[in-house]
């Protein structure tokens, strides 16, 4: 079964007195386990396409599927309850809650679940330690690097064992070295958990890792290669 | 919130000392808490509209309520005059021995003594009066009216004190002279016009006035009224400053209500990114509204519980040491009241201003909580 089916989307923004085709027709299928680069020139809409997959936006025309569930009609409550059972981001901005520290943020996806207390502290420590923050846990974003929020952020992201990861621009605020390290993570977590990752980027050397890359431009799909991952 | 609900307990609480002081102070003057007048003598005050037998049923009263503060009374107007003076008076005939148990007028006689003897021909007059007919204790006064059967009704009688009540209108036209005395002058046979009743609280005059009412004959023409048809002036003096203390106290409430929807709001917007964020994340945004209520209520029951506290604690140490308003003295004078005021801190005067508060405040939470339901988490994440 595809993780992830979009059927001719389309979305169109007005800026100013000007539209903009974010998405034209945008037809793709990402099957489950798989994963894909999304790699576009700024406002090539790859993000918008991350965007209508995550359900955090709902395009004009078109149909989206999350794990064979058609999404794009779903209410905001709805939709809210899919990303949380089935979908974790990862954010260019991190996208941290400044006020809660680092396991805190991890355990918070938890919490609105309904996990346990002890549950969540365990999970939370394991997963933390699993991206490399053991020692780090108490701290808040705003005592951490870039690359250490960035963990905090996956760790957030694939804590409850999502179908499906969705990253924007990860990377884009890290040197090259931690962009290797989350890259290598992301990897190692979908071949050990099966996890899709889909990953929006315009850096080549993320888009190295993909097994598969789909390039778009100007809301299109241009290009769609399976490629060996590095 | 916690400044405006110290001030709500402290004014409720003053506000409502000062009723039960007004019509404390009104009410044992003459009044009483309850009256068995014949029926219609209440708003037409004529001499033939009579209680007959009014002692007995005095006495029939005090047993039936086990209740000593009871006393009969009879009323007329007359022609009061010494040597040099006249004046236009109310007599009213006493019991001497149960006068005090209904009336503050027996504790306040200044000259001279209270009257003792339930048929003597003595006079207690107030202390206006007593300066304007230019007489003293000892002196001689002439009553002229009219009897119970329309004749002519006259008799002298002897000062023996002067009361002064501190309200000037019954020091200027009051006087009181024994109901036996008043029974022989104006032709009572007996009869009298008022059997007066003081409760031991007020609180309890109603279930006396519906017990006395259930005993009394069927057939006489008797009512038993209490003070709020006795004294309807009293009752809608303080409905009338009740209606504008309450409007004050509205706006107080609606001025805290609005900073509170502005802090709110605020608060919302302040945090739309992290709003955004969670709702990203896979928060409900009728969740996130209900937190948003949730944390509102908080406050609101802290300020509530903070304010409550601070103001009963103010209001106590006034119930103790009292306070006083400059310029104050002549409007207290006025409605019989003391120069300094002793707010009584009260399950109700201290929660009733907050508990209105905190209801408000929840209200004004209710519209920035709504407003999450319009947020998206693509664009709130995107807000500085």
């Amino acid at each position: 079964m595809n993780a992830v089916q979009c059927v001719d989307i389309c979305k169109t923004y007005l800026q100013g007195d000007q539209e903009i085709k974010a998405l034209d027709h945008v037809s793709i299928d990402i099957a489950e386990g798989g994963f894909v680069c999304l790699s576009a020139p700024s406002g090539g809409g790859k993000t918008t396409l991350l965007n209508a997959i995550g359900g955090l936006d709902i395009p004009d025309s078109g149909e989206v599927y999350v794990g064979g569930e058609r999404i794009d009609n779903l209410s905001k409550g709805d939709l809210a309850d899919l990303r949380l059972a089935k979908i974790g981001f990862v954010f260019q901005a991190y996208n941290l809650i400044p006020v809660l520290t680092a396991r805190e943020n991890v355990e918070f996806v938890m919490q609105v679940q309904g996990v346990s207390a002890n549950a969540r502290r365990q999970k939370s420590m394991a997963i933390l330690q699993e991206v490399g923050l053991e020692g780090l846990e108490d701290r808040r974003p705003a005592e951490m690097s870039g690359g250490q929020q960035q963990r905090v952020a996956v760790a957030r992201a694939i804590v409850s064992n999502p179908e499906l990861v969705l990253a924007d621009e990860p990377t884009a605020n890290l040197d090259s070295r931690t962009s290797s390290e989350l890259m290598d993570l992301f990897t190692e977590l979908n071949e050990t958990h099966a996890t899709t990752f889909v990953v929006a980027t315009h850096d080549k050397r993320v888009m190295a890792y993909a097994k598969r890359l789909i390039k778009m431009l100007d809301g299109r799909i241009v290009d769609d290669i399976q490629q060996k991952a590095a | 919130m916690i400044f405006s609900n110290v001030l709500l307990v402290f004014l409720i609480s003053l506000q409502f000392s000062m009723y039960q002081l007004m019509i404390a102070n009104t009410l044992q003057t003459l009044t009483g808490h309850l009256q068995v007048q014949a029926e219609g003598y209440k708003d037409e005050q004529k001499m033939r509209l009579v209680v007959p037998d009014v002692i007995a049923l005095a006495d029939d009263i005090r047993n039936v309520l086990d209740l000593q503060d009871v006393a009969a009374r009879g009323a007329a107007f007359a022609l009061a005059s010494s040597e040099q003076r006249s004046y236009g008076i109310q007599v009213i005939g006493v019991q001497p021995e149960f006068e005090a148990r209904v009336s503050s007028i027996p504790g306040q006689v200044t000259e001279g003594r209270y009257l003792q003897d339930n048929d003597a021909a003595e006079i207690v007059i107030g202390s206006v009066l007593a300066r304007n007919l230019r007489a003293g204790v000892g002196d001689e006064i002439t009553l002229l009216g009219n009897g119970r059967d329309g004749s002519f009704a006259a008799n002298v009688a002897i000062i023996v004190g002067i009361f002064s009540s501190g309200a000037v209108d019954l020091d200027r036209s009051i006087a009181e002279v024994p109901l036996g005395y008043f029974q022989d002058t104006f032709f009572m046979e007996g009869a009298g016009h008022q059997v007066v009743i003081r409760a031991p609280q007020l609180s309890m005059a109603g279930a006396l006035q519906a017990q006395v009412a259930a005993w009394l004959p069927a057939e006489t023409n008797l009512e038993v009224y209490d003070w709020m048809e006795l004294q309807p002036g009293l009752k809608q003096a303080i409905q009338a400053d009740l209606s504008s203390a309450f409007f004050m106290y509205g706006v107080l409430v609606i001025l805290v209500a609005f900073s509170v929807l502005n802090t709110q709001l605020m608060s919302v917007l302040e945090r739309t990114r992290e709003f955004g964020i969670i709702m990203a994340l896979g928060l409900r945004p009728g969740r996130l509204g209900k937190l948003v209520m949730l944390e509102t209520a908080f406050m609101g029951f802290v300020g509530l519980a903070i304010g409550a506290l601070i103001g009963y604690a103010v209001t106590l140490y006034f119930s103790y040491n009292g306070f006083s308003i400059p310029g104050m003295d002549q409007m207290a004078a006025q409605f019989n009241l003391p120069d300094r005021m002793y707010p009584n801190p009260g399950w109700l005067t201290t929660f009733s201003g907050p508990v209105v508060v905190f209801l408000f405040t929840l209200l004004s939470a209710a519209y920035p909580a709504l407003r999450l339901h319009r947020l998206r988490p693509v664009e709130a994440m995107r807000a500085a």
